[in-house]
């Protein structure tokens, strides 16, 4: 697949579950969802060397990916879904009792394609540290993929991790942050200023590389260069500039959907932006 | 009354040292993650042996803990090493979602735990470790009494598959179980057949527990004595068998008395044998500096405050 058109098909309906999750669950986070949204996409359906069937958590011989900001659940499911880990049909179970889909991904819940629990913020870099570093160990030359938020980089443990992926010479990690300058309280510039992100983890060693999150040729272009500065001794963080909600006008910009879920007529506003390409679970 | 002898005091960091490098030596799957307390932990020989196993981690306990997670997920073996407060207290949730919910294969050796660290004061003194350890679902709470043990309940970490705590301490004490101990994670030793009352203790409180029940001996009390290593999961049948047997029941340990092993018994005896309690623990306050055996006597946690606590409860 290297169509751009068919990224931007299957983000549309990642968009689409998002939105209906959410709505169905009467809670949920669709903000954070849909601006990684293209991100994500572009991950599973291209850039990522694991299949559903290779796929087991200790990841040995491929490409892992862990999300750190596990309250976008909504869009992991829907990708991991869409992508073939278990049938679309189950997206309907978000949030409900007794289901895999739990508000944040869990291990205990055995959902395929989840490596690790998350939801509270921070601690995911650390894990996708550790698993690149036992890949190193293993001599597996495969990679690992990890998404933080830049609200999420107002955690000291991120630091601390940027800290030791550099220590370590960590060169087999890709780590990505979606910046899409919001977070509950309001802008990340006006509940605590992250400052420039670009300049931070560059004075902490890593190689950086700035792209739009929403563009698919822009997020192709930023893979590939961060997978031909792998084995350079450095880790690799890419800062993906993203508007939170992207996707759907009323949602798009604020902070006022990082947490809540929408009413059926604003869920109905919401479908008529997003067409429906490969057809609602 | 059985006896036992004090072989030569060590202290039992060194046997988790001591168990790190025979792992090292004998499962390639085993690294070490450490804190800035390389030397502190006994874990400077593992990293000169193994060097491309071992993580410094720096000063940064939180993310030790999601690198010993991550590097679990992979199929490594991580021990992660700090002191006790910064390996309980300060990670507590980094532990939870990463180790414990996660199901991840972790070692937690968290040394100069309890009082006994001594010198350097409450701020590194930490009481509520086991309780906090135990709540969560998953972990498996072990507190060795000596050098032997806690070398053999180190390889033993290693072979059971979950998040295990392991909690040692620093100053030397009489190390007296066999060297060539087979370490069973939630199994308690019976050290003595007693009848009149049965002394449950763990970790640096088990000699203790030894002097005070050749004490009461002497005096016509006899105890019936359990080292119960593993606090989490609890050995129900060792626990009801003894206080079926005298009827009552003192616990004895290095720890707050709020979620600690005497709570752990008190809560299965409440619900099935309800026998009279004591509890040689300490109640609702933090350590200070001194010396370690000036703490552990000044805040009743020695063999006389056992034999108190067991003339209390027989009415001798």
């Amino acid at each position: 697949m290297n169509d751009i058109h068919t990224y931007q098909k299957i983000a549309s309906q990642v968009r689409r579950d998002i939105l209906r999750m959410v709505t169905g669950a009467g809670s949920g986070h669709p903000g954070g969802s849909m601006s990684s949204a293209d991100i994500l996409t572009a991950l599973y359906f291209k850039e990522l060397n694991v299949t559903p069937e290779s796929w087991n958590r200790a990841g040995n011989g491929h490409d892992m990916f862990f999300l750190s900001i596990g309250h976008v659940s909504p869009l992991f499911y829907s990708v991991l879904a869409r992508r073939g880990y278990f049938l679309i049909s189950e997206l309907g179970t978000f949030r409900v009792y007794g289901s895999r889909l739990q508000g944040h991904p869990s291990i205990e819940a055995g959902l395929p394609g989840v490596h690790q629990a998350s939801g509270s913020l921070g601690q995911g870099l650390s894990v996708a540290i550790g698993a690149a570093l036992g890949k190193r160990l293993a001599g597996d030359k495969s990679r690992v993929f990890a998404l933080i938020g830049d609200g999420e980089s107002q955690e000291g443990q991120i630091w601390e991790a940027a800290a030791a992926a550099v220590h370590h010479k960590v060169d087999n990690l890709i780590a990505m942050t979606d910046w899409n300058h919001q977070q509950i309280d309001g802008t990340t510039e006006d509940v605590q200023s992250l400052g420039d992100l670009t300049l931070k983890w560059n004075a902490f060693g890593w190689e950086c590389i700035v792209a739009n999150g929403h563009d698919f040729n822009s997020i192709f272009e930023a893979f590939d260069r961060a997978d031909s500065l792998l084995g350079g001794g450095r880790p690799v963080m890419i800062l993906f500039e993203t508007e939170m909600g992207h996707g759907v006008d009323f949602m798009a910009g604020t902070c006022e959907w990082h947490g809540k879920s929408p009413s059926k007529e604003q869920c109905e506003r919401g479908l008529a932006q997003l067409e429906e390409t490969l057809g609602d679970y | 009354m059985k006896k036992y002898i004090n072989t030569g005091n060590k202290d039992t960091r060194s046997g988790f040292g001591a168990g790190l490098s025979h792992l090292g030596a004998t499962n390639p799957k085993v690294v070490a993650l450490c804190a800035d307390l390389t030397g502190s932990l006994k874990m400077d020989a593992f990293a000169k042996a193994h060097p491309e196993r071992f993580f410094q981690c720096g000063i940064a306990e939180a993310n030790m803990i999601g690198m010993a997670a991550g590097l679990a997920i992979g199929g490594c073996i991580p021990f992660a090493g700090t002191f006790a407060n910064f390996a309980a207290g300060r990670v507590y949730d980094q532990i939870r979602q990463a180790v414990c919910y996660s199901e991840t294969n972790v070692k937690i050796a968290a040394s100069h735990a309890g009082i006994t660290l001594g010198e350097d004061g409450a701020t590194h003194q930490i009481l509520e470790d086991i309780g906090l350890m135990r709540m969560l679902p998953n972990m498996v709470v072990i507190n060795p009494c000596d050098y032997n043990q806690t070398k053999a309940a180190t390889i033993a970490a290693a072979a059971w598959q979950g998040p295990v705590y392991l909690r040692f301490g620093r100053p030397g004490v009489p190390n007296f179980t066999p060297e060539d101990q087979v370490f069973e994670i939630g199994k308690a030793l019976h050290l003595n057949e007693g009848s009149d009352v049965t002394v449950i203790a763990t970790g640096h409180l088990v000699w203790e527990a030894i002097q005070a029940a050749e004490i009461l001996e002497t005096e016509g009390i006899s105890v019936d004595l359990i080292d119960i290593h593993t606090i989490k999961p609890l050995d129900r049948e060792a626990v009801l068998y003894s206080a079926a047997k005298t009827g009552r029941v003192v616990c004895a340990e290095e720890h707050l008395m709020a979620g600690g092993l005497g709570e752990a018994v008190a809560g299965l005896l409440a619900r099935e044998h309800p026998v009279p309690m004591r509890f040689v623990a300490i109640d609702d306050r933090f350590g200070q500096s001194g010396k370690p055996a000036q703490l552990m006597s000044a805040y009743g946690l020695d063999a006389a405050h056992i034999v108190a606590a067991v003339k209390e409860i027989t009415g001798a």
